[in-house]
């Protein structure tokens, strides 16, 4: 089959490789038909994931038809059409008995501190992604749903990560109704953030960030009011002001690791790799909310620690909200308001890519080139 | 202002926000929120049929961080542990807990010498490494790279520049050393 494989930071390229095999009784191989390229795979791209291996395939956002099936597997048939949340998680341990399907025990050795993610290093359980023709896919009785007769592919396809996670990223600032809600980073999942804040009641909701094309989806897609950093000193005071020196009442961390605004925070992290990311969308939003409010963080960062204004989150006496998103418990909710138009995901889908493009695909998202928002990838179209 | 009890002003009422934003509200109630409470007792509704999930064999061989009991019942295959950069790995997996620095620095280390020794043994292979297909960087011809970059005020041309250090650099590096060990042998 054919592949995408990382070959060093910011160096990926097709190769053949075998049609993954059934490892486990409940394992499922899935034929991919739409795959996508997710922020968070940049973090892998640029080099920043500890323990990411040439030969691994990313991609943690795909859907498809079920291919094989193991010989436990119930729920699933060859040829169903699934999407599949980006956790691989066991359904049984601690944590998922829980509803913490994002952190689930059995499905990750490298590590205790993440669950297992597809494509997305050995730190997240060593598992290969979606961006290729094939991918195995473990817990097929848990993780992956039929794809509804209703819904189209590329919604299906944003569901499985980048929508349920910038819905979730609402869900955590604990929105009540007429809140400010500051939402750091206008990329797709800081989108969808936005929009599900208006879901939950907020009275304002402020999208922040430095690419213009992508404030203007803010106010087009989501409602919001934008504010571009770069055009102000100090974004801080701005949210001040505009908040009557109250400050947000909620502010949504979309961003993660390698957040712009600061020089030396950005190159410390996501060029020389010395902290676990850059956290100024973080320290900003710490910074803009009020006293007792809560910090939502859903951008994804590294292991190794960052250099976070913990002090101001106490003296503030600030809440502060995080995980990576349990996704399957998202979608009953998700697929009503998809259904509903209230949702309406492949909005935000600008660049669609065939699999032999990846690199190309890769250096557009990275690069902001084109006025990209999210490039999906089509293994079919090559 | 916050200088006084009172919050401040909405801006727009709920009926406003409602006429102007689809499905305003629908979610108003924490109950209707799925992520609510965040923790939930409920593994009925996973899926799963087992207490403790069947094992995955090839565990024997497989690194595992030292806050694991055990290697965990199912685990990833994609790039198995090898060479140089896999005892590097195992190293890290071995002696240092998740908690501390040295092991996330020794793997990212591990990385490194992975990526170097793979573009290393990819010249001795019918497809060597070629750093200006595998960057994509044919992109900026053919999407805007120009346009989309300059005149638009964006924060991170102010260390793009670095990128090319960081990815040329190597290479640039390796071929200044080749060529210096070539032409020293043949002065012999």
């Amino acid at each position: 089959m054919r592949a995408m494989v990382y070959r060093g930071p910011y160096k990926v390229r097709v190769e053949e490789k075998d049609i993954p095999r059934i490892e486990h009784p409940n394992d499922a191989i899935v034929r991919v038909t739409h795959a996508a390229i997710c922020g968070s795979d940049l973090h892998l791209y640029h080099g920043m994931m500890p323990d990411t291996r040439v030969g691994t395939t990313f991609g943690h956002e795909f859907i498809g038809v079920v291919h094989e099936v193991g010989p436990s597997v119930q729920n699933l048939k060859v040829g169903d059409r699934v999407m599949v949340p980006f956790n691989v998680y066991c359904g049984s341990c601690y944590f998922c008995a829980r509803g913490l399907y994002s952190n689930c025990h059995n499905v990750n050795p490298n590590a205790t501190a993440v669950g297992g993610i597809y494509g997305y290093s050995h730190t997240c359980g060593g598992y290969d992604g979606g961006q290729a023709e094939y991918v195995r896919v473990p817990f097929a009785d848990v993780g992956p749903s039929i794809i509804p007769d209703w819904m189209e592919e590329e919604d299906a396809l944003m569901l499985t990560d980048a929508l349920a996670t910038g819905y979730f990223g609402a869900q955590l600032g604990d929105i009540v109704e007429g809140d400010t809600v500051a939402v750091f980073g206008a990329g797709p999942v800081g989108l969808y953030a936005a929009k599900s804040a208006w879901l939950m009641g907020a009275g304002r909701v402020i999208v922040i960030d430095h690419l213009d094309y992508r404030l203007e989806k803010a106010r087009t897609f989501a409602h919001a009011e934008t504010l571009n950093f770069n055009e102000y000193n100090d974004i801080v005071v701005e949210m001040k002001k505009t908040t009557d020196y109250l400050g947000a009442d909620v502010a949504i961390d979309a961003v993660g690791a390698e957040a712009d605004g600061n020089l030396t925070q950005h190159i410390t992290s996501a060029k020389f790799k010395l902290q676990g990311g850059s956290p100024v969308a973080l320290n900003w939003a710490i910074d803009s909310v009020r006293k007792g409010g809560t910090v939502s963080v859903m951008g994804a960062y590294g292991p190794i620690f960052s250099a976070v204004k913990f002090g101001d989150a106490m003296n503030k006496g600030l809440t502060l909200n995080m995980n990576q998103c349990p996704v399957k418990r998202q979608w009953p909710r998700l697929f009503e308001h998809v259904r509903n138009g209230y949702l309406k995901p492949n909005d935000l889908v600008t660049h669609r890519i065939p699999l032999e493009h990846i690199a190309e695909g890769y250096h557009i998202f990275s690069s902001k080139l084109d006025d990209c928002i999210k490039p999906i990838i089509v293994p079919d179209a090559s | 202002m916050p200088y006084t009890a009172q919050a401040p002003n909405r801006r727009e009422s709920n009926e406003e926000l409602k006429a102007r934003i689809p499905g305003w509200g629908v979610d108003l109630d924490p109950a209707d929120r799925p992520a609510f409470p965040q923790e939930r007792f409920a593994p009925e509704v996973t899926g799963a049929h087992w207490d403790f999930p069947e094992r995955q064999p090839g565990a024997e061989t497989r690194e595992r961080s030292i806050e694991h009991r055990f290697v965990t019942p199912v685990f990833g295959t994609s790039a198995p542990l090898h060479g140089l950069s896999g005892a590097i790995r195992r190293f890290a997996y071995d002696k240092f807990s998740e908690g501390r620095a040295a092991h996330w620095l020794i793997l990212i280390a591990g990385d490194r010498v992975d990526a170097a020794g793979s573009h290393l043994r990819s010249f001795f292979t019918l497809r060597p490494d070629n750093p200006v297909s595998e960057t994509g960087v044919k992109a900026e011809l053919t999407h805007g790279g120009f346009r989309s970059r300059f005149g638009r005020g964006r924060a991170d041309n102010r260390h793009t520049w670095i990128d090319s250090i960081l990815i040329a650099g190597p290479w640039v590096l390796a071929g200044v050393a080749a060529f210096s060990i070539v032409r020293r042998l043949a002065k012999r």
